[in-house]
């Protein structure tokens, strides 16, 4: 039986690991390579890096930084944050990453996707949405960290990324996000019961019960979180026994 | 010992670079090429391979005599080749992604997609799941019936003689994971991705 995934994210920034509220007000709280190395060790199903200042900055130190982490890692490494180009998947991938990310060039062109998927193969390609709830049952997808607004569905969204080649859909609640009030269950139920690709949860766990609410209630394939994991409350081995003891399948 | 990664042009294979350089360390002398005289002199072949079965297999064929060298390597001269994900998959007669595409032939059998039920099961299947052993197989000396393995896949390699199957993991019916025949190996997972017991697959595998 395929189990629930629960992936740790490591937000970067400058080489080093930030974790944001709301994205904004940054912590550092570390190497990357040695948080990441941790978390495998640590029974970790996948590792995110996130590079949350690659839309203006260089990119170098995190190509650096997988090239690190992917000798040292045994599980699947995920790199996003300003993989706009195919020249950029290809360094990313071609240093270590198994899959990327891609958020804004998705949402400006959808076909980015298509030509991604096309010539690397769906099984490396997520398609980060981040989505703010803009009325009731309704999400616009938001890009840029969730500085600007698209107009965009984004239920409608994802079934066009699915459509266009995307193995995966990472799934932020801006509203969420930050907040460690839990996932937002009725954006991921209204994503997870319209496309048929995996769903990765993000964006607001405070609580082990969050993880399970994002895979029983909200349909999760896999749930990923930053900061529960990061500032020691919990290890990743705290998670899994917890949904095990919940009967959610995981890899122990 | 030399064991050689076929590096055809086709998808990401620093992972499966990196596993091996970890386990090889010292003891094996690796190599990452499509020079067929390196080919032909490695003891042991590694045959990765992403992203869909036409495009592999078109890859393949765009390096001139690589095809032939491989069989003369594994068929011929029955000497050890494991094949990873897509590589395993080309050992099919036929494949079904993007188009129909004729495979290597080496254990006969087709490539297609898995039935999700009508999409009760989610594609790509990706993650960890668990192998059901159903034969002893070299490459699971030590590995544990039920061990996690990470796949990424969707479509599955069902061969002809089911004697050759080694491995099946469940998801939405029994899929052909692992592949054992004479010196031939394949896992539809990724033990380059599968932690620790992956490793230990590739141990298994250099140290035959």
């Amino acid at each position: 039986m395929l189990k629930n995934r629960i992936i740790p994210c490591l937000d970067v920034k400058n080489g080093r690991v930030v974790k944001g509220i709301n994205f904004v007000e940054l912590k550092d709280a570390g190497d990357p390579v040695e948080q990441a190395k941790i978390y495998s060790n640590g029974g970790a199903d996948e590792i995110c890096f996130l590079d949350i200042t690659a839309s203006n900055e260089n990119r170098d130190t995190i190509i650096d930084i997988v090239r690190k982490t992917a000798k040292e890692c045994f599980v699947p490494l995920t790199v996003g944050g300003g993989v706009r180009t195919i020249q950029n998947i290809t360094d990313l991938l071609l240093a270590g990453a198994d899959k990327v990310s891609i958020n804004t060039a998705a949402v400006k062109n959808v076909d980015f996707v298509k030509d991604a998927s096309k010539k690397f193969g769906s099984q490396c390609i997520v398609v980060a949405i981040d989505a703010k709830k803009v009325s009731e049952k309704k999400w616009e997808v938001f890009t840029h960290g969730g500085r600007n607004k698209t107009g965009i569905d984004a239920v409608e969204f994802a079934k066009q990324v699915e459509a266009n080649g995307a193995g995966e859909i990472l799934l932020t609640s801006m509203d969420k996000d930050g907040t460690k009030s839990g996932y937002d269950v009725d954006l991921l139920k209204a994503i997870t019961a319209s496309t048929n690709i995996p769903v990765i949860a993000s964006g607001g766990v405070g609580t082990l019960d969050h993880l399970y609410d994002g895979i029983v209630k909200g349909g999760a394939s896999a749930v990923l979180a930053a900061s529960i994991f990061h500032y020691g409350e919990y290890k990743i081995k705290d998670a899994k026994e917890y949904l095990n003891s919940k009967n959610v399948s995981v890899r122990l | 010992m030399n064991v050689t990664i076929v590096d055809y042009q086709s998808g990401n294979i620093s992972s499966v670079i990196n596993s091996f350089t970890e386990v090889a360390k010292d003891k094996v002398n690796l190599e990452v090429t499509s020079d067929i005289k390196k080919i032909k002199v490695s003891d042991k072949i590694v045959l990765p391979g992403q992203g869909s079965f036409k495009s592999c297999v078109d890859s393949l064929n765009n390096i001139n005599g690589l095809v032939d060298t491989l069989k003369e390597f594994a068929i011929t001269n029955k000497k050890p080749l494991l094949g990873i994900c897509v590589g395993l998959q080309m050992f099919a007669d036929v494949g079904y992604e993007e188009a129909e595409t004729k495979g290597l032939g080496w254990i006969s059998g087709k490539v297609s997609r898995i039935n999700n039920q009508n999409g009760k099961f989610k594609l790509p299947h990706i993650g960890w799941n668990e192998i059901e052993i159903q034969k002893e197989s070299k490459i699971f000396k030590d590995i544990k019936n039920k061990s996690h393995m990470y796949f990424v896949h969707s479509y599955e390699f069902i061969p002809e003689d089911k004697s050759v199957i080694s491995a099946t993991t469940e998801y939405s019916s029994k899929i052909v994971c692992s592949i054992e025949r004479e010196n031939l190996f394949g896992t539809q997972f990724h033990p380059e991705k599968s932690d620790k017991t992956g490793l230990k697959i590739i141990d298994n595998f250099i140290k035959l």
